[in-house]
């Protein structure tokens, strides 16, 4: 009870309240030193880095490094690769966030409308992919699209001739995507059911009453209800897909040509490369990127009050 | 959608709003969208199981085949036998270990600290939670790296695992559980004079197993399925974790293509998470569900 006045407790009771802050901050200390070496500190100090020329060889020199100032953004803007894995990372966004979220509202839909039976099956199934390990399926996806694969078997029977999907400039990109989709869906599938379900079913009822077909009330009850979550979502997906690295390091490393390689790609072979000043300004440009479009979609997406 | 709807009349029975609640007009249809969903959804892990049980001379002769022609055990034999493959798996185990460990120790503290006690900072330590979450881990691997090498703990597993044992996420999980503890609890323990350090242990703690349960598989997850970073931590094959182990050896072989010996590898690395999940997938679930929400 003694907590609840802020006011009191500061001023007549400093040594207990001081007492009780060094105690708080012990709780918190594991937590805070983890933070801070990993979170903070390197968050910062990547901003410092992408100001100078530093190098993976400097690391035990740290007096040889010059402070460049932007010149590393300068060049990477009139490096044509890193040109060329921002618009493949755009393409990523473009593509992969609203067929996530359409495949993740249809199934969120379907398993909201009265499925009784088998309705945990299929959650589980399709959220299946989520949780599992992205080097394994990454294997997977390769066997299968590879020229004797088995989805060339598949058109094969149909009488089609496949290519070597992941060898192809233009096909490539679509797989890497259709990776990325497989394995995302099921949490926005996951996030639409839960805003689906915090919607009052007598609206609806009530609705119906008024004589409001399926599709009318999609439209007019369910779509502006559930523009929270679909926020969330996209802005959610969003952010996930301009750092996508995994997916296209695993299938093609960035190739053929450069076709897959996404700015997060970018920044580790730089980081490969021992060019640690220019990898973090690319990483710089990520984070900005990241901040742009979550507060563009808030903007956009945000409830009229 | 709206083919699928049935006539409406003005005079609304109640059969027909359950109709409306349940949609029941659509279902064989929808069952059979779903069950087509979820095959294509299973295709992967299908392929996966059928490839690892085909003999190497089977997947040569037809790389694309569905099934089968014998089963065999034989990749699996001979993973267990290639070099390193116990080394990684070992490593994973010791590294999740950690994390969990870390995670379980770190963020019930800090949570519990941030819902229950007062303290100077409060809201800034909670800002900085919020704020840990929304770091792209991009922006952040170069100089994690350098302070690894720094502490010396380059290529070793605590450097692996180091950066994963207190995730921002589980703080928050376990700040959203203390607050639903009742505080006249805590309370009555401080006027019986009991410290704070007993009253998370004995009070809090016992109290607290859901989301312990909660933190413990998520952090598994994270760990088990980590990448990027073990990847750039681990520089020699005696640190490298499964995930990392399976995608240099599947490089390595990129022209030898022994797809059999990866497809065993991929079983072993899904193998845990997968029956993991089959047990506990409803708190999979409603984590998501719940975190996202708040």
């Amino acid at each position: 009870m003694t907590t609840t006045l802020p006011g009191v407790s500061r001023g007549a009771r400093r040594s207990p309240g001081s007492r009780r802050s060094v105690v708080a901050w012990l709780f918190l200390a594991p937590f805070a030193l983890l933070f801070l070496l990993f979170t903070a500190i390197p968050t910062v100090a990547a901003l410092g880095f992408s100001l100078t020329d530093l190098r993976g060889t400097d690391l035990r020199h740290p007096l040889a490094v010059d402070f460049t100032g932007l010149e590393n953004y300068l060049r990477l803007f009139q490096d044509d690769t890193f040109v060329r894995d921002i618009l493949n990372t755009s393409v990523f966004v473009a593509f992969g966030v609203p067929l996530t979220m359409g495949i993740g509202f249809a199934l969120a839909l379907a398993l909201n409308s009265g499925i009784r039976r088998l309705g945990g099956l299929f959650r589980s199934v399709f959220f299946a992919p989520v949780v599992t390990n992205i080097v394994a399926v990454a294997l997977i996806w390769q066997y299968a699209f590879n020229a004797n694969g088995t989805v060339n078997k598949v058109l094969g029977g149909v009488g089609l001739a496949g290519p070597n999907w992941l060898d192809d400039q233009h096909l490539a990109m679509p797989v890497v995507i259709l990776l990325g989709v497989w394995r995302n869906f099921g949490t926005a599938m996951v996030l639409f059911l839960a805003g689906l379900q915090a919607i009052p079913q007598d609206v609806y009822e009530a609705a119906a009453l008024d004589g409001a077909g399926r599709w009318r009330q999609l439209r007019h009850i369910t779509l502006p209800l559930l523009m929270p979550t679909t926020l969330l979502v996209s802005v959610l997906l969003s952010v996930f897909y301009l750092q996508v690295f995994d997916e296209p390091y695993l299938l093609t490393d960035g190739g053929p040509l450069g076709s897959t390689e996404s700015v997060a790609l970018y920044t580790y072979h730089q980081f490969g490369a021992g060019q640690f000043g220019l990898s973090s300004a690319a990483s710089f440009v990520t984070l900005a990127l990241v901040t742009l479009v979550s507060l563009v979609q808030f903007r956009l997406l945000r409830p009229r009050a | 959608m709206t083919a699928l709807t049935a006539p409406r009349s003005a005079e609304v029975t109640s059969a027909d709003r359950t109709a409306v609640r349940r949609g029941s007009v659509s279902r064989p249809l929808l069952y059979a969208a779903l069950v087509l969903c979820a095959l294509l959804t299973m295709l992967p892990f299908l392929w996966v199981i059928s490839g690892s049980l085909r003999g190497l001379d089977e997947i040569r002769a037809d790389p694309g085949a569905w099934l089968p022609l014998h089963v065999t055990l034989d990749n699996f034999v001979r993973l267990f036998r290639t070099e390193g493959f116990a080394r990684f798996l070992t490593n994973s185990v010791v590294v999740a270990a950690l994390v969990v460990a870390g995670n379980v120790v770190a963020a019930s503290a800090a949570g519990y600290a941030l819902a229950k006690l007062d303290f100077a900072g409060r809201r800034i330590a909670f800002a900085a939670v919020m704020a840990a979450m929304m770091v792209p881990s991009t922006t952040v691997f170069v100089t994690q790296f350098v302070i690894t090498v720094d502490l010396g703990l380059a290529d070793t597993l605590t450097g692996i695992a180091l950066p994963g044992m207190a995730l921002p996420l589980s703080v928050f999980i376990m700040r959203q559980y203390a607050l639903s503890v009742p505080d006249e609890l805590l309370e009555a323990a401080r006027i019986d004079g009991a410290g704070e350090f007993r009253i998370f242990f004995r009070i809090f703690l016992p109290l607290a197993g859901p989301a312990v349960a909660t933190i413990t598989i998520m952090s598994f997850l994270v760990s088990w399925n980590n990448f990027i970073w073990p990847l750039i931590v681990a520089q020699s094959t005696s640190s490298y974790t499964l995930p990392v182990g399976l995608a240099a050896t599947s490089q390595a072989a990129a022209h030898v293509t022994d797809y059999g010996l990866m497809l065993a590898g991929a079983i072993v690395v899904m193998l845990p998470v997968l029956v993991l999940f089959l047990f506990l997938q409803r708190y999979f679930v409603q984590g998501i569900a719940g975190t996202g929400m708040r």
